[in-house]
């Protein structure tokens, strides 16, 4: 019973990290059509740059979530930087825009190992979300419901803004037909900026968030990665429904396969990625592909 | 000399090695409408795609009112006041009916008289007021069509482009649709109007442009033209 419903929780709680990691990275490949494969990058850099702050920098920590905030913002406009210096020149060939976020990711994770050694860093949980929750026999870790908790407020305010303002339309035409947007006189390479800062930042976001619980190590990149793309496989790119379903579909299956069958946790992981490529390649959610 | 609203002056364009337009030009007088007529292939929607920025022509200019234009990419053409209604509507499926007029909305100009937004487009086509929070992808044809005119008209144009609006529609959806084109000539715009179907052209045309394999083979005020000119080049119609 408590082994199940622990097990529960925290499969919604890596749910809700993946839906942080993944929203950005569906809409980047929705208007974009590329996958980022710096996504993973983007969600290490900023747990490191969070736990470097919350450990004690030149001996002064900060607070957790002034530390999140300021690893949002920096990866964020790392994220732009990315898009309007390096991809924006390569504009028109996919292909080479993909081999640039690769080749990123792989300085990213360079640069990360140079700076913070090979060694883990463990990121100590908020102070006033350490405890447990009681519900009868059983007790969960309030961090954990803190994260679902939090999840669902950005999945709330990421509906509202790709649903209800002009901006998210905007973004939404340019997932549809991106030369009819620019046609109506939608600025798209904006959005392109736009999209991927926002992206960035809730990868980022999501690796301060995600670091008491998973901590920060080399490879933290490569883990998340195919994490992200599976969930966009499952939900369909450029649909925020389909990340949010997606997400946490795979926050199950990677939950309760470590846990029920460790040796087979990859295949089962990539086993519903495979299904749904051949029966229903443009996601669960997602439209077809023009 | 009066104001061309649109001029075409010498463009050949291509589409990667394949030449697809050879030294076109034509140009559009102010609140005229000019009529491009062409077979199948005859490189219409290339001129459209031309003058709305989506093709750079290789050689030639675009000019708008006597800006050049030529080589400025599709928003900021739009930006000078040219919309285009293109061929297959490509409205944005996924968009609500309201969600699509309100992405193409751009406040008028200064010394625009007939303004457009929201309350005139709906007045203009009932139907779309009807299903605005509907999925644009669901709307039949002739409203797609109608979606499709009034997204380009809450641009607040000074140039409307209109490619082959009447493809695909049922004859009292087409008469609906040419009655607002006229309507909308009467209110000055300038308009271009793409038919592959000559004889919807005739009615409201000022000048007609013939097209055939990527050449200007006829152009002229339509009052002058014979109908034995243009059946040479496009046959029975
Ligand atoms: N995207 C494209 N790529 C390559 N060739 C094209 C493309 N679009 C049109 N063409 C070719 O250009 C020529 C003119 O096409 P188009 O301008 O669409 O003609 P029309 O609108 O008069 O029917 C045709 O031969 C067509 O096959
Ligand atoms: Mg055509």
């Amino acid at each position: 019973m408590t082994f199940w419903s622990l097990l529960t929780v925290n499969s919604i709680t890596f749910g809700g990290l993946l839906f942080l990691l993944s929203a950005g990275f569906s809409l980047i490949f929705g208007l974009m059509r590329i996958p980022n494969l710096t996504h993973g990058s983007l969600f290490m850099l900023g747990a490191y740059v969070g736990a470097t702050m919350v450990g004690g920098l030149i001996g002064i920590s900060t607070d957790f979530w002034i530390a999140a905030l300021v690893a949002t913002i920096v990866v964020a406009a790392f994220g732009a930087v990315i898009e309007r210096f390096l991809l924006r020149q390569l504009l028109g060939n996919e292909r080479a825009q993909v081999l640039m976020t690769l080749g990123i990711s792989l300085m990213v994770a360079d640069f990360c190992l140079m700076v913070w050694g090979g060694d883990p860093l463990n990121m100590s949980t908020p102070a006033h979300l350490g405890g447990f929750v009681r519900a009868g026999p059983l007790a969960f870790p309030l961090y954990r419901l803190a994260i679902i908790v939090i999840a669902m407020i950005f999945a709330a305010a990421l509906w509202y803004l790709l649903d209800r303002t002009r901006l998210g339309a905007m973004i939404r035409a340019g997932v549809d037909d991106a030369e009819m947007a620019r046609v109506v006189g939608i600025r798209v390479s904006r959005l392109f900026t736009i999209v991927f800062a926002l992206g960035a930042g809730l990868a980022a976001f999501a690796g301060v968030i995600g670091g008491p619980i998973l901590s920060v190590y080399p490879g933290l990149d490569q883990d998340m990665l195919p994490l992200a793309l599976v969930v966009v496989i499952l939900g369909g790119t450029g649909s925020l429904l389909g990340s949010f379903v997606g997400s946490l579909i795979i926050g199950f299956i990677y939950n309760f396969g470590q846990a029920l069958l460790p040796e087979l946790a990859y295949f089962v992981l990539f086993l519903p990625m495979l299904l749904v490529l051949i029966l229903r390649p443009q996601g669960l959610f997602g439209r077809q592909m023009p | 000399m009066a104001t061309e609203a649109l001029a075409l002056t010498g463009i050949d364009a291509y589409y990667g090695d394949s030449h697809v337009l050879y030294d076109v030009s034509f140009s559009l007088g102010e609140a005229k409408l000019l009529g491009l007529l062409g077979r199948n292939g005859a490189g219409k929607s290339t001129s459209m795609a031309v003058a709305m920025g989506i093709l750079p022509p290789r050689q030639g200019t675009v000019s708008v009112f006597g800006a050049d234009i030529t080589g400025k990419p599709p928003e900021a053409v739009a930006a000078q006041g040219v919309a285009l209604v293109p061929q297959g509507r490509r409205i944005f499926k996924s968009l609500s009916v309201a969600e699509n007029l309100l992405v193409a909305a751009r406040p008028p100009r200064k010394s625009q008289s007939n303004r457009w937004d929201f309350d005139r487009v709906y007045a203009a086509f009932p139907r779309l007021k009807e299903r605005q929070g509907q999925a644009a992808g669901l709307l039949s044809g002739g409203e797609q069509q109608m979606l499709a005119i009034g997204r380009a008209l809450m641009g607040n144009p000074r140039v409307l482009l209109m490619d082959e609006p009447s493809e695909g529609l049922a004859p009292q959806i087409v008469a609906e649709v040419m009655a607002t084109v006229k309507r909308l000539k009467g209110e000055g715009l300038s308009i271009i109007l793409v038919e592959q179907n000559a004889q919807l052209v005739f009615d409201v045309a000022d000048d007609i442009v013939v097209l055939n394999s990527g050449r200007v083979v006829v152009s002229g005020p339509a009052a002058t033209l014979s109908h034995t000119d243009l059946h040479q080049h496009l046959g029975v119609y």
